[in-house]
């Protein structure tokens, strides 16, 4: 057996055990802390409140509404993106990127001046008596604005990395480009997607900037987990902790139950 | 134990290491002590910003501020954060950190101030008097009951509720209006200034000569107002700087900069 060979990976591979275990520390710490401080007891309880209750509907409802429109509205540009060229596209490229990089109370102001009553667009729409701010829809449309992004990305990245090959032995059998995207395209990019889908979720469900300033702060309405979240924050603070530790639950089982998908999901043939 | 559990091992100690190792506190008080740090509430951000200005032109030390909701702060004091003067727009959230044994002294009156009712200049909600606000579908944007001002907005009103001419149910039917519950009074500003809110509550005080231009004004009268008491207290662990920039704000300069600011004088005691 060759002596150098194993010795240099064995150092590569302690390098890489111990950054990676103190990196896991560090994303697992904090949460570990929120799970700790409060017994699972005291949890239950507070599924009992109602308006604990009625704030994760809200979030659960909003996050997921949001989701599937980012996901419809989303796909098409993203396949745009990966599949032509056309100038311009590198601005367009960067105009998507911005809502992540924009801080979320910024984003907020973004689209009251946009979809407000005194907004941009947001006046026609007052002037047939629709006002967005403060609505459920605002919640919707501000996680909208600030998940977008990661599906756009997520799912262009899943469309690049379809071999146009097939595309071309689709076309020669004569498959329709419709009938070629939902047959060959969108099953070979499927991990990609429903990974972008669980990101977009995810980062929607989280979402609290934008919310508090496009939607307001109702409980009922327009108070969704993280808003309740901060405003226990300010007088009870293992309240706060509860709420978020439900929080963490619920992104728990759900992110899982979408990795689990993903895994055993048929294979295309 | 197998090699894998040893390499767990060594990844355990590095995140211990990584956790507990530096203490953050000895970090932040090995920063010179020619600073000083004021958390005070939100609506105290313009008149103690030029106070500010004031102190270190008098005294050769900086003046770092906080502004936020004073309910926001006395937590974030709880929690360790390093402050020498804490400045509430209320007694609770004072008595709540002398319980605790985090102030020094015993805090004293320095500002107090009074709620107004704020319009946009425009008055999409036409408003002109304080009954227009029970008006059904009205959009009327409050504090959330753990700000000061939240809770002096709802005795207001029930207050309002019992005097001639706004009828027993006056609070109720104006609650029924509200469409955000925010987490301080220059939120309020924000969404009455943009014109998303018909009307807002907030101090006399934030109507400042920066917004006076968007925004006007109507008074709650006296005997149904409630009169805000701002205290201010040397925070336990503070440097001797922050009783300076304490005397300041009581001294007959720093209150009448406050005056200025449309605060109405402090009851000495």
């Amino acid at each position: 057996m060759p002596n150098r060979v194993p010795r240099r990976v064995g150092v590569a591979t302690v390098f890489a055990v111990v950054a990676g275990a103190a990196f896991l520390g560090f994303l697992v710490l904090p949460m570990l802390g929120l799970l700790i401080r409060i017994p699972p007891g005291e949890l239950l309880a507070r599924l009992k409140n109602p308006l604990i209750v009625q704030a994760l509907r809200l979030s659960v409802v909003t996050s997921l509404a949001s989701a599937v429109a980012v996901f419809v509205l989303g796909l098409p540009l993203a396949y745009l993106l990966a599949m032509r060229a056309f100038p311009g596209k590198r601005l367009l490229e960067v105009l998507i990127d911005l809502p992540m990089v924009l801080p979320p109370t910024v984003a907020g102001v973004g689209l009251l001046l946009a979809f407000g009553r005194a907004g941009l667009a947001g006046r026609a729409a007052a002037a047939v008596g629709i006002t967005i701010p403060f609505t459920t829809l605002a919640v919707v449309l501000a996680q909208m604005f600030v998940a977008g992004p990661f599906l756009i990305n997520s799912a262009r990245a899943g469309f690049e990395e379809v071999d146009p090959a097939y595309l071309r032995a689709a076309a020669t059998l004569r498959a329709s480009p419709g009938y070629a995207f939902f047959r060959v395209v969108l099953p070979m990019s499927l991990p990609s997607l429903i990974g972008g889908a669980a990101m977009t979720w995810a980062r929607a469900l989280g979402e609290f900037g934008a919310t508090i300033t496009f939607a307001g702060n109702l409980p009922g309405r327009t108070q969704t987990m993280p808003l309740a979240v901060y405003e226990a924050l300010q007088s009870d603070l293992d309240a706060a902790i509860a709420l978020s530790v439900i929080l963490l639950v619920v992104s728990f089982s759900l992110l899982l139950a979408l990795r689990s998908a993903r895994i055993t999901r048929p294979r295309v043939g | 134990m197998n090699g894998s559990s040893g390499r767990l091992v060594v990844g355990l100690a590095v995140i211990l290491a990584v956790a507990w190792g530096p203490s953050p506190a000895a970090s932040v008080r090995a920063a010179p002590a020619s600073s000083i740090t004021v958390f005070a509430a939100a609506s105290l951000t313009e008149a103690f910003t030029v106070l500010g200005k004031v102190f270190e032109e008098r005294v050769p030390l900086r003046v770092a501020f906080n502004f936020a909701g004073s309910q926001q702060l006395a937590l974030q004091i709880e929690q360790g954060a390093q402050v020498d003067v804490f400045a509430s727009a209320d007694q609770r959230w004072m008595k709540y950190l002398q319980q605790r044994g985090l102030t020094l002294g015993t805090p004293r009156e320095f500002a107090r101030n009074r709620l107004v009712i704020i319009i946009p200049r425009s008055n999409p909600g036409k408003i002109t008097q304080l009954q227009d606000l029970a008006r059904p579908g009205l959009k009327f944007v409050i504090e959330a009951d753990a700000v000061p001002a939240g809770r002096y907005i709802r005795e207001a009103l029930a207050k309002l509720s019992r005097a001639p001419g706004y009828g027993p149910d006056f609070a109720q039917r104006v609650l029924k209006n509200v469409v955000s519950e925010e987490d301080n009074v220059k939120a309020v500003v924000a969404k009455v200034q943009l014109g998303e809110a018909d009307a807002g509550a907030v101090y006399r005080t934030d109507v400042t000569q920066a917004v006076a231009d968007k925004i006007a004004s109507i008074d709650i009268p006296d005997p149904y107002n409630v009169i805000a008491s701002y205290p201010i207290a040397i925070v336990k662990g503070g440097n001797t700087g922050g009783v300076q920039f304490a005397a300041m704000i009581l001294s007959r300069l720093g209150q009448q900069v406050l005056w200025g600011y449309n605060f109405l004088p402090a009851v000495q005691r």
